[in-house]
C-alpha cells in the first residue's frame, strides 16, 4: 500500500511544487546545455560576421555590430571545393549504408538462428573484430589500398569503412532478431509463406528500429571518419567534408573563420534532428541489441 | 594481421616489402622519448576525460529522466556535440581557443579575472596584459584537448545512462520504498549496483573513443608544441605516413592492443552481467 502511494504522490497544482518540477532540472542541466551547446552559438555568429569584425577586440564579440552578412558562405559554395565534398560524403555514406545493410541483415539473421555454442561464440568474436579501431589498421591497409591500385580514389573508403560497419551491425541486428519469438516465423511458414517471405514481411519490419539503428550509426561513422579519410585521399576533390574541411580550408596564413564555422554548421544541423528524432529507437537499438 | 607483420619489418613507404627485423621496432619506440610521452598524454587524456564524463552523464541522467517544462530543448542542446562531426567539432574550438582571438580571453580580459586566472594556474607567459594560447602552451594544450574529449563523449555517455536507468524497473523502487531504504542509502544499495553495468558500458565505449582517436589532437595541437601533446594515434601518424616509417609506425599503434583487450573482456563480462541483471 504504502508502495502505491509513494509511486502517485498527491500533487496540489501550486506555484512552489511546479517550481520544484520545473525549475530544479533546469539548474542542473541549464549550465551544461549552455557550455556544450556554446560552440554551436559560436560558429552561427561567427558563420554571420563579417571578416573585418572577427577581428575587432575591443567590442563585444557576442553579437553582431555591423549587420550580419551571407558573404561567408557564399565564399564557402562558390570558392571552396565544399559542395564537391558534400556530395562526396553523401555518395560514400549511401553505398556504405547500403552495402551494411546487404551484409549484416542475413548474416546477423542467421547468428540468431543458429543455435548452440557455435552461433555465440561467432557473435562475440564478430563483436571483438568491431572493437579493433581504424587508428590500429590504417596503416597496414593504406599498404593494401595501394596495392589494389585505390589510392586516392572514393573507391577505397567505401571498400574500407564496411569493414568497420558490418561487424557492429551483424552483432547488433543479431540481439535484435533474437528477441523475435521464433513462433511468430513458424506460423507464417505453417501459413504457406516462404523463408525469403517470413524474412520481408515478418522479421525485418518488426526490427524496423534495429535497422535505423544502423543505418545512422553507418552513415555517422562515414561523416566522422577522419584517419582513413586524410591518409588514403590525397587530393582535394575526392575528400570527405571530416577531411576536406581541416586540411583544406586551414592552408596558409588567412584562416577564413567564417566559412569554416558554416562548413561545420551545415552538416552539424540536419544530423542534430535526425539524432533527437531517432533517440528513443536509437536507445532501444543500443541496449536492445546489445544486453537482451 | 598485416598490422602485426609490418610492425615487426622496416617497411617505409614506396618499397613494397621490408626485412624481418623482428622485435627492434618495438624496442626502438621504447626508447624514443616522444614515444613515451604520447604514451602517458594518451593515458592522461583517456582517463581524465572519463571521469568528467562519468560525473557528467550521471548529473545529466539523473536530471533529464524527470519529466518536466521545457525538457525536449534542454535535451537538444545536450545532445548537439554529438551531432558535429567530430574533426568538424574541433576546429571550431580552434577558433575558440585562437592564439589571439580566443573568446574564452575576451572574456578573462574584460571581466578583468585575467590576473587572477593565470595566478592560479601558474602557466608561464600569462598575465594581466598576455592572455595565456590554449592550444601553444604544453599544459594548456593537454588540457584543452581533454576539454574537447569531454565535450565530445558526454553527450553519447548521457544517452546510454538514460537507457540504463530507463531500464530499471519500477518495482526496484518499490521494494526498496517498503524495505524502508531512502536516500543516500538506496542510491549507494539499490540504484547504484544496478546501474554498474550500463555505467560500465558507457565507460569502455568512451575509453576507446578516447584512447583511439587521432582527430582532436590532431586537429587542435597538431601534437605540438614540440611534440608535448602527442598521443599514440597522432605519433603513429606522424612517424608511419608524413615521415614515412611505415613499420614503426605500425608498431607504434600496437602498443594499443593490450588496452583494447582489456576492454573487450570488461564489455563482454559487462554485458553479461547486464543479462543477468
Amino acid at each position: 500500500m504504502t508502495a502505491v502511494a509513494r509511486r502517485t504522490p498527491p500533487r496540489r497544482p501550486g506555484a512552489r511544487s511546479a517550481w520544484k518540477r520545473n525549475g530544479i532540472p533546469w539548474l542542473i542541466v541549464g549550465p551544461f546545455a549552455i557550455v556544450l551547446a556554446f560552440p554551436f552559438y559560436w560558429m552561427l555568429i561567427t558563420t554571420f560576421k563579417s571578416t573585418n569584425e572577427l577581428y575587432q577586440l575591443d567590442r563585444n564579440p557576442f553579437w553582431w555590430h555591423e549587420g550580419v552578412t551571407g558573404a561567408n558562405i557564399g565564399d564557402l559554395f562558390h570558392n571552396t571545393p565544399y559542395v564537391t565534398w558534400l556530395e562526396n560524403t553523401l555518395l560514400i555514406g549511401v553505398v556504405v549504408v547500403a552495402v551494411t545493410l546487404v551484409l549484416s541483415l542475413p548474416a546477423g539473421y542467421a547468428l540468431a538462428r543458429l543455435s548452440g555454442r557455435w552461433g555465440q561464440s561467432m557473435g562475440v568474436g564478430i563483436f571483438l573484430v568491431y572493437l579493433i579501431p581504424p587508428t590500429l589498421l590504417f596503416l597496414p591497409l593504406a599498404r593494401v589500398i595501394s596495392d589494389l591500385g585505390l589510392t586516392d580514389r572514393k573507391g577505397s573508403l567505401m571498400l574500407v569503412y564496411p569493414s568497420f560497419t558490418v561487424p557492429f551491425s551483424t552483432w547488433l541486428m543479431m540481439g535484435f532478431f533474437k528477441t523475435i519469438p521464433r513462433e511468430l516465423e513458424d506460423a507464417a511458414l505453417v501459413d504457406g509463406a516462404t523463408r525469403i517471405k517470413t524474412l520481408t514481411r515478418i522479421v525485418f519490419p518488426i526490427s524496423l528500429p534495429g535497422i535505423l539503428t544502423v543505418v545512422i550509426f553507418s552513415f555517422s561513422l562515414v561523416v566522422n571518419e577522419f584517419i582513413y579519410a586524410i591518409t588514403f585521399i590525397s587530393s582535394s576533390e575526392n575528400r570527405t567534408i571530416s577531411a576536406g574541411v581541416p586540411t583544406d580550408l586551414i592552408r596558409g596564413d588567412l584562416v577564413l573563420w567564417g566559412s569554416i564555422m558554416a562548413s561545420i554548421l551545415i552538416p552539424s544541423i540536419p544530423l542534430a534532428i535526425l539524432y533527437n528524432l531517432f533517440l528513443e529507437k536509437f536507445i532501444a537499438g543500443f541496449t536492445g541489441g546489445a544486453f537482451r | 594481421m598485416l598490422a602485426v607483420y609490418l610492425a615487426f619489418t622496416d617497411a617505409t613507404s614506396g618499397s613494397l616489402h621490408g626485412n624481418w627485423v623482428g622485435l627492434q621496432n618495438f624496442t626502438d619506440e621504447w626508447k624514443d622519448e616522444i614515444f613515451r610521452r604520447a604514451i602517458w598524454n594518451t593515458f592522461l587524456f583517456t582517463v581524465a576525460s572519463q571521469i568528467v564524463v562519468l560525473l557528467g552523464a550521471g548529473i545529466l541522467a539523473h536530471a533529464l529522466i524527470r519529466d518536466f517544462r521545457g525538457k525536449w530543448i534542454l535535451r537538444f542542446l545536450i545532445l548537439l556535440p554529438w551531432a558535429a562531426p567530430i574533426a568538424l567539432g574541433t576546429l571550431a574550438f580552434r577558433w575558440i581557443l585562437d592564439p589571439t582571438f580566443s573568446v574564452v580571453n575576451w572574456v578573462l580580459v574584460h571581466t578583468h579575472t585575467l590576473g587572477a586566472f593565470c595566478d592560479v594556474t601558474n602557466i608561464s607567459n600569462c598575465s594581466e596584459t598576455s592572455p595565456p594560447n590554449w592550444v601553444g602552451d604544453p599544459t594548456l594544450g593537454k588540457l584543452s584537448i581533454i576539454a574537447v574529449h569531454s565535450w565530445r563523449v558526454l553527450p553519447f555517455a548521457t544517452v546510454i545512462f538514460l537507457a540504463g536507468i530507463a531500464s530499471i524497473p519500477r518495482e526496484v523502487d518499490d521494494a526498496a520504498a517498503v524495505d524502508g531504504a531512502t536516500g543516500l542509502k538506496k542510491f549507494w544499495y539499490v540504484s547504484l549496483p544496478l546501474q554498474l553495468p550500463i555505467a560500465i558500458v558507457a565507460l569502455l565505449f568512451g575509453i576507446v573513443f578516447t584512447a583511439t582517436d587521432m582527430a582532436v589532437a590532431y586537429v587542435l595541437t597538431h601534437g605540438g608544441p614540440f611534440n608535448s601533446t602527442q598521443m599514440i594515434t597522432t605519433w603513429s601518424f606522424t612517424t608511419g605516413i608524413e615521415s614515412g616509417r611505415l613499420g614503426a609506425g605500425a608498431a607504434m599503434s600496437l602498443y594499443l592492443l593490450p588496452v583494447l583487450a582489456v576492454v573487450a573482456i570488461g564489455m563482454l563480462v559487462a554485458a553479461r552481467r547486464a543479462e543477468v541483471a
